[in-house]
């Protein structure tokens, strides 16, 4: 049985809609704000209520260098992906290297910071309230990083082998969406435990 | 012609409408026999009770309003424009919409949310933030699973699984105040003919009153599933005049009875390690972790309301509570008769 | 429609079907996946209530043990949320979103795949737990914490063992599954519609999908932290929900329920959907007032994310605590009220046909008003205090899910079956479903109200002689078994039609949407052509050329 034939003749002129890739990475990054935010309020609402252990100003250190490096990757992803969209193909390598790097960088200075804490200072997730809602928190964002680090990592592979062209740099921006989202996270995380705290 | 049906029409219909909803609310107030159940919502006993049950009758005379105009709409329009045979095959008139019909049943709704609100506001202000007199009964309530303990910190004694309280006089009010705490998980103390509920709810203190206005023995249970026996967990409020209330206070008071008779099966409290869990006023046995047995023959019931406290009941419930409720964290006790008998005997000492 | 052939099944090697299946990216075959998946939860939902029902039936009865009881009411709400409604709602809005809106497949036909199977997996965890550790008499290592599972009832102290991970694992799984579906409809609906098709023209149950989308995003999540949060205290000596430590459980309730309540918008939302394509159908008439259905709902799904500590009336918040939710509570009420109104003026005027899909939709208008009815009683939050934790909670929701959303989904089945399969499922069999499921929903739970306004709390295994509660719980022990009866003879008619079914054609309802211009079912492609629309109900204006939509929108 065919179809009923559906051909109103369109009269309205050029049919753009968003892309999907698009709107697909906002939806995630809604729905990773989303648990962002959960683990955020935990963070404040446990403000000062540790029974016991140490409290923030005591033992953290503002872990300025590698947050400036993780924002500063904002902007050479950015530039990156400007370059592969100019065809500019070697340029686009090198930021991209560049934003692996900073990555990277910010997740040695987490480890390095964790590693003091736990061995030296004896500050775990089972301290105190503190130390469960910082590490869970911090910890989920580090985890966020990790997984971008592999996705850049991937592409970086791609790229090596020239196999990234100019017309793949709307995917490379969808990624850059996520990567900038993660960076987005660490201003109020930052904020949150190395401002409020 | 058409005009003077169509009024006629309404008018019946309002009629019966009057008379439905008074029927209805006749009836919810004949619910108010306590006979229908010793928990109706519907036969309050206590200021918050009343209150409660006051906006409930208004809400639900709101509610039945809206029930009866658009349940009428829905059943007029499937009988009216139902497709009858002999019908031709157009298609009816296609209405796509009204913004003055929107824009009527958006007010409308609204208007009726505003009075429900306000008046709901005013009654969780009137019982939540109720001035509490000084001369107030005060309790501290502690849910544990699966028992209640109640701790008469101004008279100086715990007692467990009764509590007993004075009865108000409407024109001066004399409330008991509930602390409300928790032992181990959340928990909700709710005795329908005297207040709504309230959870019991660890490292979170919460608090409630009653002022009963009549004697008698008010029943609830525990409304907030925490555990295995969360059904069995039953609360029992012994309402009593001023004089009974202050001669349970005195008797509650004090220590255990301690007759050489059953020095034996004291000693055997002892030995077999119920003093762990268990309290006797007055001997070592300073356990916190089960229900404070000082006063335990003063009480109707044994295993939070669950059975009746008879010596046969004991018995069975002390070699397993698991015979009345199973998952009881009391653990079956390794007793040979003869020291049962023993322990039984000296737990019927304890007036 | 006169004689069509039905199309000649070609006898295949058994294996090579069940790789197709297994290995399929295909919108329709995952919608069906997701319905099949869901009817064998239903099934199973079904049996842990008639027997919870059984043991209720009487005071004091000892049929079940009370470990058995509550881990059958905690697998049935888990169950009935997450591997019945959510999956069967994702199944017809999978099949039927694209077809509407005239594209060939969702946006990201691999996350489809993945999101079912992530699903699936929770459900099989779920399960797996009742054969795990413990006697299987009485549900072996299943979950017994209720499905809101309070802290610290889920405390490695309150819990040992490990029947709460699988609880809390099973739903991180399938919550995955069901953000991965949200993505999809949120991209399908939004950068997939054919030429022509702008928001305002596409069918309401699209909008509602992709409003149900949008929530899902923003409601799953706050469930997976808290959960994500709830490993770490059991698994890493965390103390999020640690009284000990100073920690709140409190929180818990408020994460748990700033997911529990929107998820209920999620439910009835493509539920809504259904509604408004059928009832114009039926009473053969547009559906009236189409922006303020789509206002409306946009503003449910907005206004449902502030609702939810009127689950907490009882929790000891302040006054101005407890005001500021019943107020919002009341005011989701208004756009509710109005899209009911909506789907009365549709009938209004009509000439209704009274098809088993109509007859659905007509109970279910009836229920969900008595539904929100309850609903709004228990927002007023003294009433509440008295009601809150009682059956007449219990009552309410059912009298939502099964008398709203249920009986929608069963409407649903009706009308769009003979679009899936290509076969009209029987009509007498559909009213002696409908008309049996109707006398055991009210059996069961009109009277079900009543033990809740008397004092019964819920989630209790047995209850006292002598409360007056037990005629009642009798009663609604009857109306189950009436209601399974009814199921019986549903799922009988669902696989009989697929054998003996009279051919339905493209078309068998003289409807208006893009889905009715397939064939039945449609080809993997969906259209030839993709097409192009100039109005909400193209299959109307070519119908009725002369009198075409687009002249009045």
């Amino acid at each position: 049985m065919s179809a009923t034939p559906m051909d109103i003749a369109a009269t309205e002129g050029e049919w753009k809609l968003p892309s999907r890739g698009r709107v697909g990475m906002l939806c995630l990054i809604l729905a990773e704000s989303a648990i962002f935010a959960i683990f955020i309020a935990a963070y404040i609402f446990y403000i000062g209520k540790s029974l016991s252990g140490p409290a923030p100003r005591q033992i953290l250190v503002v872990p300025v260098v590698a947050s400036v490096c993780l924002w500063a990757s904002s902007f050479t992803i950015h530039w990156a992906v400007a370059a592969l969209a100019k065809g500019k193909t070697a340029v686009f390598a090198a930021l991209w290297f560049f934003t692996l790097g900073l990555g990277a960088f910010f997740i040695g200075a987490t480890a390095r910071e964790w590693h003091h804490l736990i061995y030296d200072e004896g500050f775990t997730i089972q301290t105190n309230l503190f130390g469960t809602t910082y590490y869970a928190l911090v910890g989920l964002h580090a985890s966020h990083v990790i997984i971008g680090l592999i996705a850049l990592s991937v592409v970086m592979i791609f790229a090596l082998l020239g196999k990234v062209k100019p017309e793949h740099h709307e995917r490379c921006e969808i990624l850059s969406m996520y990567w900038h989202f993660v960076d987005a996270v660490w201003i109020v995380v930052f904020i949150v435990v190395y401002g409020l705290s | 012609m058409q005009k003077k049906a169509s009024t006629s029409w309404l008018r019946l219909s309002a009629q019966v409408f009057s008379v439905i909803l008074a029927t209805a609310t006749a009836a919810l107030a004949d619910a108010r026999q306590p006979a229908l159940s010793p928990t109706n919502i519907f036969a309050p006993d206590s200021t918050p009770a009343h209150s409660i049950f006051r906006l409930s009758m208004f809400g639900l005379e709101v509610e039945g309003a809206i029930f009866v105009v658009v349940f009428s709409l829905l059943a007029y329009a499937v009988v009216k424009f139902r497709q009858r045979k002999g019908d031709d095959d157009l298609e009816p008139p296609q209405v796509y919409g009204s913004s003055q019909m929107e824009l009527a049943w958006t007010v409308l709704p609204v208007l009726i949310v505003v009075v429900l609100f306000l008046s709901t506001a005013q009654v969780i202000h009137r019982v939540q933030d109720a001035k509490r007199p000084a001369d107030a009964i005060q309790v501290t309530v502690v849910a544990h699973q699966f028992w209640w303990e109640y701790r008469y910190d101004q008279y100086g004694f715990t007692t467990s699984n009764e509590l007993h309280v004075p009865v108000s006089d409407p024109k001066h009010p004399t409330p008991t105040y509930l602390s409300l705490l928790s032992a181990d998980v959340d928990h909700s103390f709710w005795v329908p003919r005297l207040a709504g509920k309230t959870d019991l709810i660890p490292n979170h203190p919460n608090s409630m009153w009653i002022d009963p206005q009549e004697t008698g023995l008010f029943l609830g249970q525990c409304a907030q599933y925490c555990g295995t026996q969360h059904a069995k967990m039953l609360i029992r409020v012994y309402v009593q005049s001023r004089e009974d209330f202050d001669r349970w206070i005195h008797e509650q008071q004090q220590p255990a009875v301690s007759n050489p008779a059953v020095a034996a099966g004291r000693a055997l409290f002892q030995a077999k390690l119920c003093f762990i869990c268990h309290t006797v006023r007055g001997t070592p046995a300073v356990g916190k972790v089960g229900p404070d047995l000082t006063h335990l023959m003063s009480r109707d019931t044994i295993g939070s309301g669950s059975v009746p406290n008879t010596p046969e009941n004991l018995r069975k419930w002390i070699r397993d509570p698991g015979t009345f409720k199973p998952g009881s964290l009391m653990p079956p006790q390794n007793l040979t008769d003869d020291e049962l008998n023993q322990i039984a005997a000296y737990l019927e000492t304890l007036r | 429609m006169a004689s069509e052939s039905i199309p000649l099944t070609i006898h295949r090697n058994p294996l090579a079907v069940v790789y197709d299946w297994a290995a399929t990216v295909d919108h329709k075959k995952i919608g069906i996946m997701y319905i099949v998946y869901a009817l064998l939860f239903l099934v199973v939902m079904g049996i842990e209530a008639m027997l919870m029902r059984i043991q209720l039936a009487h005071a004091n009865s000892t049929f079940l043990s009370p470990q058995a009881f509550n881990r059958l009411f905690t697998l049935h709400g888990t169950t009935g949320i997450f591997f019945v409604a959510m999956p069967i709602l994702f199944g017809f809005g999978n099949y039927l979103v694209p077809l509407m809106i005239g594209a060939r497949d969702m946006a990201f036909p691999r996350l489809n795949a993945f999101s079912f199977w992530m699903t699936a997996l929770g459900g099989v965890l779920l399960y797996g737990s009742v054969f795990a550790g413990g006697p299987l008499s009485q549900g072996g290592s299943a979950p017994d914490v209720g499905w809101f599972a309070y802290a610290p009832l889920t405390s490695p102290a309150f819990s040992p063992g490990h029947s709460t991970d699988y609880w809390t694992l099973s739903l991180l799984v399938a919550g995955v599954g069901s953000i991965g579906a949200a993505v999809n409809f949120v991209a399908t609906i939004l950068s997939m519609r054919c030429k022509g098709m702008t928001l305002g023209r596409m069918p309401l149950f699209s909008w509602m999908n992709l409003v149900m989308g949008g929530l899902v995003l923003v409601t799953i999540s706050p469930l997976t932290a808290a959960q994500i949060m709830l490993m770490v205290d059991r698994y890493v000596g965390g103390h999020f929900f640690d009284t000990d430590a100073g920690g709140s459980v409190v929180m818990w309730m408020h994460f748990f329920w700033i997911f529990g309540h929107p998820e209920v918008y999620v439910l009835i939302i493509p539920c809504f959907g259904f509604v408004s394509e059928i009832i114009p159908v039926f009473s053969r008439k547009a559906m009236f007032g189409y922006p303020a259905m789509v206002a409306a709902t946009v503003s449910i799904g907005f206004v449902s994310l502030g609702v939810w500590a009127h689950h907490m009336f009882t929790v000891g918040m302040p006054s101005y605590g407890n005001a500021f939710f019943v107020l919002t509570t009341m005011v989701v009420a208004v756009p509710t009220g109005i899209k009911i109104f909506n789907w009365l003026a549709t009938m209004w005027g009509g000439k209704i046909r009274f098809a088993t899909p109509m007859l659905f939709c007509v109970a279910f208008l009836f229920q969900f008003l008595i539904g929100g009815l309850t609903g709004i009683m228990l927002a007023t939050a003294p009433f509440d205090w008295q009601l809150g934790n009682s059956y007449f909670v219990v009552a309410h929701f059912h009298y939502i899910i099964v008398g709203g959303i249920l009986f929608t989904i069963f409407a649903a089945f009706y009308y769009w079956y003979p679009k899936m399969t290509g076969r009209m499922l029987d009509e007498t069999l559909g009213k002696w479903h409908f008309w049996l499921f109707v006398l055991g929903f009210h059996l069961t739970f009109d009277f079900m109200h009543i033990p809740g306004l008397l004092g019964m709390p819920r989630r209790v295994y047995t209850y006292e002689a002598g409360r007056g509660w037990e005629t009642w719980n009798l009663i609604s022990t009857i109306g189950a078994g009436v209601q399974a009866i009814a199921i019986l003879i549903f799922v009988y008619n669902v696989v009989r039609s697929y054998f003996k079914g009279a051919a339905a054609g493209n078309d068998p309802w003289d409807a208006w949407t893009l889905e009715w211009a397939t064939p039945s079912p449609p080809p993997h492609y969906n259209f030839a052509k993709v097409p192009s629309v100039q109005s909400r109900r193209p299959l109307w204006d070519i119908k009725h050329p002369e009198d075409p939509d687009w002249r009045y929108e």
